[in-house]
């Protein structure tokens, strides 16, 4: 079985979100990590690797410092990784990126492709979709849940709501966004680590991608003009806390403002 | 000479960071205040490989260097300084043996299942008269039969009760050396388990609280022959091979410490406010800081630099690191204790409340500059190597 897992460095958004004047993101100021539901996605493919011994590829478009995630990935117990980079394909829209993204799929052999759902930059959740759209591809978005059956060749998948979830089977090949609720990813390993920096990363530009036209690549072929960006307003997960009394409500209350050095 | 880490090595320290963030530092004040061995960080240090890094793979390692290790020791202490040691005792002093003078059939049995963490290991050396004092060592082991008979104790040893590899050294005769008669030590590999082979006091410590420290205890202890570790009679060499190693492992637990306690206090002085400003805008706050970071470079810089020379010695068996990881074990420990100290001094009162992490860290400190041969010793064998 092979598995192709389509994944995004983005900046590290924990600390809050730093522009450029231009309004466009200062992706420098920021530390650049691999994007959560991405990652999940790709535990969700090493989890059917170590069940299954399937074959897991990563993939990812962007600048070639993006090889970094690449790597993290390999070091994580990804067995390839291809990186899809050329001038022409910056600035890059969703329409852009998912049709560069289905134009190097289209050179792989897969039974699967999971991407994340949305990526914490963007926020769209559209790309996943539209690689599915342009490979003709069923896809089955928000998985909390995957499991494979290689015998039937299908795929089971919890698909989440706000309130419920649903049940999906779908047969392979097929395409799965993936929720960061999915699982806990697990950690690199240090030898994992030291091999995936020797490891060979596939660099493909423009010319490897296959049936598409350059009107759909870069930032020319992006129809999304951004007008405006802005950081949401950020609102913590917060505490609950359940008390037994009202003293140890205030106790609790006392305690924290202490700890924060708000009173002695 | 360049100071920049390489990618693999960046790659290694973010990934001990996240860990050490997210497993270690949760559990560091619980596992202090209740004397309690952190097993659950240690199986998941296992399963992400963190117990066989400068091990090679062939025996179930992951083939990193030296220098990862050191890093893996560094980011683990400057959240917890107990969670540093068992990583540093198990592959310093258990599995660096074990590789090196382990014959292929121990390094099977013994070097694999540690290396892939799915058993932690100890060394006993240390007795109640011979700490510093190799010489004085009382346990013995006589030869019988297919087996060698082990009787005496050991103390102060670290991943004690909860190690399942013990490497042993015990007295196995008397040899003449320029006209004196010596005691002949040899070292030897123990399973817990092993009839006669029992657990004493669990040592009450300042620091390092989470640590198992236990005195080991050998009575009538029948070890197979095939267990002698190394050739008979060189047991002292393999002790102060293994402790130059080991020394590397303390210096940067103690660096990891000091870093900890730096990064707490920066944060701290910014927070805490009196006379109407931050503390951090004091000129002694910032002075003191400045001497505490400039300390901790140098120190970071004398371990890293020991990692390396054993590095090399793994490449070539003729180069001496000895030198460097008595150095560095000498000043980080020292800049360990000095800058948990300003850190303690610097928190004010709250430094020396149990709830705030540098009043852990100054106790913590206060272990490197003595186990692992004190800093006396050190100085002993920096000056014997200028000497010579």
């Amino acid at each position: 079985m092979k598995i192709v897992v389509c994944i995004k460095q983005v900046p590290d958004t924990k600390g809050g979100v730093k522009f450029n004047p231009d309004g466009t993101l200062d992706r420098a100021a920021m530390l650049a990590i691999m994007n959560p539901d991405d990652k999940a996605g790709l535990e969700a493919a090493l989890r059917i690797k170590d069940k299954t011994g399937a074959e897991v590829t990563v993939l990812t478009m962007g600048l070639p410092k993006a090889a970094d995630v690449l790597r993290e990935a390999l070091a994580m117990g990804a067995d390839k990784a291809i990186l899809v980079t050329d001038r022409v394909l910056g600035g890059a829209d969703t329409w852009a990126t998912s049709t560069t993204i289905a134009g190097a799929l289209r050179n792989i052999d897969y039974d699967l492709i999971i991407t994340g759902r949305q990526a914490i930059d963007g926020d769209t959740a559209q790309v996943g979709p539209q690689i599915a759209e342009h490979l003709g591809l069923p896809v089955i978005s928000y998985a909390q849940k995957i499991d494979v059956d290689e015998a039937s060749k299908t795929v089971t998948v919890e698909r989440l709501y706000d309130d419920r979830y649903h049940v999906l089977k779908a047969k392979m090949p097929c395409l799965i966004t993936a929720l960061s609720e999915l699982n806990d990813p697990r950690y690199m390993t240090p030898g994992g680590i030291f091999d995936a920096c020797e490891a060979e990363v596939t660099t493909w530009g423009r010319a490897d991608l296959k049936d598409v036209e350059d009107c759909n690549l870069g930032l020319a072929g992006s129809p999304t003009k951004i007008a405006k960006a802005s950081d949401k307003v950020r609102k913590g997960a917060g505490e609950k806390v359940v008390p037994e009394s009202c003293e140890d409500a205030v106790d609790y209350i006392v305690g924290k403002m202490k700890e924060k050095h708000i009173v002695l | 000479m360049d100071f920049t880490l390489e990618k693999k090595h960046e790659m290694a320290r973010a990934l001990f960071k996240e860990f050490a963030e997210n497993e270690a530092k949760p559990l560091a004040q619980e596992i202090d205040e209740q004397h309690r061995f952190p097993r659950e960080t240690v199986d998941k240090m296992a399963k992400f490989g963190f117990l066989g890094i400068p091990i090679a793979k062939e025996y179930g390692g992951q083939g990193c260097d030296v220098l990862t290790y050191v890093m893996c020791v560094e980011e683990l202490s400057k959240v917890c300084g107990t969670s540093g040691v068992i990583v540093s005792a198990h592959t310093s002093l258990c599995c660096d043996p074990i590789a090196t003078f382990g014959t292929p059939e121990q390094k099977e049995k013994y070097l694999v299942p540690l290396a892939k963490g799915e058993k932690l290991g100890a060394f006993g050396l240390t007795e109640p008269g011979a700490g510093t004092d190799a010489q004085g060592q009382q346990t013995k082991a006589v030869e019988d039969g297919d087996s060698w008979v082990l009787n005496g104790s050991k103390c102060f040893i670290t991943n004690g009760k909860e190690a399942d590899v013990y490497v042993i050294f015990a007295v196995t005769g008397k040899v003449e050396k320029r006209g004196k008669m010596l005691k002949e030590i040899s070292a030897f590999i123990v399973e817990k388990g092993t009839p006669g082979f029992t657990f004493g006091t669990k040592e009450n410590k300042m620091g390092i609280c989470g640590s198992s420290t236990y005195e080991l205890i050998f009575t009538d202890c029948r070890i197979p022959k095939e267990n002698l570790l190394g050739q008979r009679g060189k047991g002292f060499n393999i002790a102060m091979h293994t402790l130059d190693g080991g020394r590397i492992g303390i210096a940067a637990q103690a660096l990891g410490i000091a870093e900890g306690a730096l990064e707490t206090t920066i944060q701290y002085v910014k927070e805490r406010k009196q006379f109407g400003r931050s503390i951090g805008a004091f000129q002694n706050t910032q002075f003191q800081l400045a001497d505490m970071a400039t300390k901790v470079e140098a120190a970071k810089l004398l371990v890293y630099k020991a990692a390396l020379k054993k590095d090399e010695y793994t490449k070539n068996p003729k180069v001496s690191y000895s030198m460097e990881a008595a150095m560095a074990k000498l000043a980080a420990a020292e800049i360990a204790m000095e800058v948990t100290t300003k850190a303690v001094q610097l928190h004010g009162g709250y430094g020396y409340i149990k709830e705030y992490d540098v009043e852990r860290m100054m106790r913590d400190a206060k272990i490197t500059e003595i186990y692992e041969g004190t800093s006396e010793v050190q100085r002993m064998v920096i000056s014997a190597g200028l000497l010579k």
